[in-house]
C-alpha cells in the first residue's frame, strides 16, 4: 500500500470518527447516539485495517475482529437499555434519563 | 501482731470497694455496719499493734506485701514501715476516724446517697493510712493523691448545688499546685539517691549533702510546697475555708484526722532533709508563724460556725509548722495529736448544732443553746478550752505551751516567732470563746428541731475526755516532768534542748502563756457577753469595718488569686473560644465540602455532557502528550 492511499484511508477514518463523535454529542435520540457510536467504532476498525496492511501484519485484522465482537455485545446491551428507557419514560430522549444526577 | 499490719489500710479500702460495688443494694444498716466496721476493726488492729509496740519497744516494724513493679533497677514495693511517728498518725486516723464514721451514721441518716458517702469516707481513711504507713515516697505519693481525690469527692458531696462543686474543684486545683512542687522534689530525690525508699534516703542524705547544700535546700522547699498545699498554709490556704461546703463529718475528717495533717507528716518524716537545709526549715517556721496569725485574724471575723473552725485549723496547723520549723519535732507531732482530738470534737459538736437547727450555720442566728443541748454544750466547752489552751486543765495547753517554749528557747528559736505564736494564742482564745458565747449564751433565736441522739453524743463524750486528759502524757520539765510522748518519739525524731539561760525561768513564760489565753477569754467575755455596746461602738468606726471586711475575706487572697490567675485565664479562654488551632482543621473540612458541592454539580445525569467531558479530556491529554 502506497503512502497516498494510506493517508487517504486514514483521513477517511478520521472524518468518519469525527462525524460519529459530533453526532453523539448533538443527537438527543438514544438510538441515533448508538448508531453514531457504531460509526466511531467502524472508523477505529478502518484505522486498524489500514495500519495492518501498511506493516503487512495480521494484528490489524485480528483487532478488527475484536472490535466487531465488542460492537455486537455493546449493541445488544445498548438496545436492552434503550428498551428499558422507553418502557420507563415513553420517550427516547437521552436528556430525559437524568435521574442519576449528583 | 506485726503480720497483720497490712490489714490496717486494707480494711478501709475493702470497705470502700464493697460499698462502691454493692452499696446501693444494701440496707442503710448494712452500709453503716460495713462503713463503720471496716474503720473500727482497723482501729482495733492499730490499738493492739500500738500496745505491742509500747511493750516490745522495737525501732520499727516493717512488712513488705509485694513488689509494685521493677523497671531498670527501680523497684518500689507495697511495703509498710511503722515507727513511733507513723503509729501516732495511724492511731489518730483510725480511732478519730472511727468516731467520725460512727457519728456520720446519725448525721447522714436522712441522706439519699448514704452508701456513696461511706464509700468515699472509707477510701479517704484508706488513702491517708497508705500515706503515713508507706515505706517509700512513691507509695506515699499514691496515698497523697488518693487523699486529694477523696477531698474532692467529699467536699462536692452535695453536688447538685453548683457552689459545692466549685469549692470541690478549688480544693482539688489548689492542692494540685503543691503536689506538682512535691513531685518535682521527689524526682530530684530519685535522681540523687537512685531510690525512693524513705529510710534509705534519710540515711544517705547526710553523706551526699553537706549542711546548707543547694540541692538540699531546693528539695526542702519543694517538699514544703507540697506540704503547704495539703495543709492549707500560706500561700495555698484559700481552699480550706471553702471546703466547708461538704457535710460536717467530712470537715471533721479533713481537719482532724486526714488531709491537712499530711503536710505535717511529710515534713516530720523527711526531717533529715530539713536538718540539712536550715533555710528551708526557717521557711517552714516562717510560713507557720505568718499563717497562724493570718488565719487567726480571719477567724475573728467569721459568722459561719464551720468557717471559724476552718480558719482555726489553718492557724493550729500553723503552730505545728512553727514547731517543726524550729526543730521541736516531737512537740509538733504532739500538738497534731491533741489538735486531732479537740478539732474533731469541735466539728462534731458544730455538726450536732447545725443538724439541730435545720442546717443553720450562722452564729448570729444561734444563741442560748446552753440549756437545750447540755451534752453538746459541755463537750464543746471542753473542746474550746483545749483549743484556747486554758492552763493546767486542758491538753491543748500542754501541747501549745511546749511549742511556744521551744520557739523561744530552742536552738533555732527567735523572739519574733515566739511573739507571733503568743499573739496567735491570744487571738485563738478570743475567737474560740467568741464562738462559745455567740452560740451557747444569750437568747435562743432558732427553734431546735432534732435533739442529738446517742450515736451523736457518744463520740462527743469520748473525744471530750481525750481532749482533757490527752495532754497529761507530756508535761513540762518543771511540772512533774512526764515525757511519755517525746520519749516515744525519741528513736524516730531528734530531741531538742532548751537554752539554759532561759530554762531557769521557764515557769515565767508558762505563766505568760496562761495569762494570754485567759486574757483572750476575758476579751471575748467583755465583747460578746458583758457589754455588747463595746462591739457596736467598734462597728461604727469605718476603719474597723474595713478591717473586718478585709479579714472576713481571708486577707483578700481570693480576690488576689482571682485577679492574678483566674481572670487572665478566663480572658485567654474566651479569646480562644473558637480554638485558633482548630480553625485550620475546620478550614480543611470546609474546603473538602466545597469541592464536594462543586463536583457533584458535574454529575448532571445528561449522557451527552459526559461524552463531551470525555472528549475534552481526551483532547487535553493528547495535546499535552504531543506538546511534551
Amino acid at each position: 500500500m502506497n503512502a497516498s492511499t494510506m493517508e487517504a484511508a486514514l483521513l477517511l477514518a478520521g472524518v468518519l470518527f469525527m462525524l460519529g463523535l459530533i453526532s453523539v454529542l448533538i443527537r438527543r435520540n438514544v438510538i441515533f447516539m448508538l448508531i453514531s457510536v457504531e460509526i466511531m467504532l467502524n472508523a477505529a476498525g478502518l484505522a486498524f485495517i489500514v495500519a495492518g496492511s501498511k506493516w503487512v501484519q495480521p494484528d490489524g485484522q485480528v483487532m478488527f475482529i475484536f472490535i466487531l465482537t465488542m460492537a455486537a455485545a455493546e449493541v445488544s446491551v445498548g438496545l436492552a437499555l434503550i428498551l428499558q428507557i422507553y418502557h420507563q419514560l415513553k420517550t427516547l430522549d437521552s436528556d430525559a434519563a437524568n435521574f442519576m444526577k449528583g | 501482731m506485726e503480720n497483720f499490719i497490712w490489714l490496717i489500710p486494707a480494711l478501709p479500702f475493702l470497705g470502700s470497694l464493697l460499698l462502691l460495688l454493692f452499696g446501693t443494694r444494701l440496707s442503710r444498716t448494712g452500709v453503716a455496719i460495713l462503713g463503720v466496721g471496716s474503720v473500727g476493726i482497723s482501729a482495733l488492729v492499730t490499738i493492739l499493734l500500738g500496745l505491742q509496740f509500747l511493750s516490745e519497744k522495737p525501732a520499727f516494724y516493717h512488712q513488705e506485701v509485694w513488689q509494685w513493679f521493677n523497671v531498670a533497677g527501680f523497684s518500689p514495693s507495697i511495703a509498710f514501715h511503722l515507727d513511733a511517728l507513723s503509729i501516732v498518725f495511724i492511731f489518730v486516723i483510725t480511732f478519730v476516724g472511727f468516731l467520725i464514721h460512727l457519728y456520720a451514721t446519725a448525721y447522714m441518716a436522712e441522706d439519699t446517697d448514704f452508701s456513696r458517702f461511706f464509700a468515699c469516707m472509707n477510701l479517704f481513711v484508706g488513702s491517708m493510712l497508705m500515706l503515713v504507713m508507706a515505706d517509700n515516697l512513691l507509695l506515699l505519693y499514691l496515698g497523697w493523691e488518693g487523699v486529694g481525690l477523696c477531698s474532692y469527692l467529699l467536699i462536692g458531696f452535695w453536688y447538685k448545688d453548683p457552689a459545692n462543686g466549685y469549692a470541690a474543684r478549688k480544693a482539688f486545683i489548689i492542692t494540685r499546685v503543691g503536689d506538682t512542687a512535691m513531685a518535682i522534689g521527689l524526682f530530684i530525690l530519685f535522681q540523687t539517691f537512685g531510690t525512693l525508699n524513705i529510710q534509705a534516703i534519710l540515711t544517705q542524705a547526710p553523706e551526699v549533702w553537706s549542711v546548707g547544700a543547694q540541692m538540699a535546700v531546693l528539695v526542702g522547699l519543694l517538699l514544703l510546697g507540697g506540704a503547704v498545699g495539703k495543709s492549707g498554709q500560706l500561700p495555698l490556704q484559700t481552699w480550706l475555708p471553702d471546703a466547708m461546703a461538704g457535710p460536717t463529718p467530712v470537715s471533721a475528717l479533713i481537719h482532724a484526722a486526714t488531709m491537712v495533717t499530711a503536710g505535717v507528716y511529710l515534713i516530720a518524716r523527711m526531717y533529715v532533709i530539713f536538718d540539712l537545709a536550715p533555710v528551708a526549715q526557717l521557711a517552714v517556721a516562717v510560713v507557720g508563724a505568718v499563717t497562724l496569725l493570718l488565719a487567726g485574724f480571719s477567724a475573728l471575723t467569721q459568722y459561719d460556725l464551720k468557717r471559724v473552725l476552718a480558719y482555726s485549723t489553718i492557724s493550729q496547723i500553723g503552730y505545728m509548722f512553727l514547731a517543726l520549723g524550729v526543730g521541736a519535732w516531737s512537740a509538733g507531732i504532739f500538738h497534731f495529736m491533741i489538735h486531732a482530738f479537740f478539732k474533731a470534737l469541735l466539728f462534731l459538736c458544730a455538726g450536732a448544732i447545725i443538724l439541730a437547727l435545720h442546717h443553720e450555720q450562722d452564729m448570729r442566728q444561734m444563741g442560748g443553746l446552753r440549756k437545750s443541748m447540755p451534752v453538746v454544750f459541755w463537750t464543746f466547752l471542753i473542746g474550746a478550752a483545749s483549743l484556747a489552751a486554758l492552763p493546767v486543765i486542758t491538753s491543748g495547753f500542754y501541747s501549745k505551751d511546749q511549742i511556744l517554749w521551744y520557739t523561744l528557747a530552742g536552738p533555732q528559736g527567735s523572739i519574733w516567732l515566739y511573739l507571733a505564736g503568743l499573739v496567735g494564742a491570744f487571738i485563738t482564745s478570743i475567737y474560740t470563746f467568741r464562738m462559745v458565747f455567740m452560740t451557747f449564751y444569750g437568747e435562743a433565736k432558732t427553734h431546735i428541731a432534732h435533739p442529738p441522739g446517742m450515736v451523736i453524743t457518744i463520740p462527743l463524750v469520748i473525744l471530750a475526755i481525750l481532749s482533757l486528759v490527752g495532754g497529761f502524757i507530756e508535761l513540762p520539765h518543771n511540772f512533774a516532768h512526764i515525757a511519755l510522748f517525746s520519749g516515744l518519739m525519741a528513736p524516730v525524731l531528734p530531741g531538742i534542748t532548751a537554752n539554759e539561760l532561759l530554762a531557769a525561768n521557764e515557769w515565767l513564760f508558762q505563766v505568760l502563756a496562761a495569762v494570754v489565753s485567759l486574757g483572750g477569754v476575758f476579751v471575748a467575755y467583755l465583747f460578746y457577753q458583758r457589754s455588747p455596746a463595746l462591739l457596736q461602738n467598734l462597728e461604727r468606726s469605718s476603719f474597723a469595718m474595713k478591717l473586718h471586711r478585709f479579714w472576713f475575706s481571708g486577707w483578700g487572697f481570693d480576690a488576689l488569686y482571682d485577679n492574678l490567675f483566674v481572670r487572665p485565664y478566663v480572658f485567654l479562654a474566651n479569646l480562644n473560644k473558637r480554638d485558633i488551632i482548630d480553625s485550620f482543621y475546620t478550614g480543611l473540612a470546609r474546603m473538602a465540602e466545597g469541592f464536594h458541592v462543586m463536583f457533584s454539580q458535574t454529575q448532571s445525569g445528561v449522557l451527552r455532557n459526559y461524552v463531551a467531558g470525555i472528549v475534552v479530556g481526551a483532547i487535553m491529554i493528547l495535546t499535552i502528550s504531543l506538546l511534551l
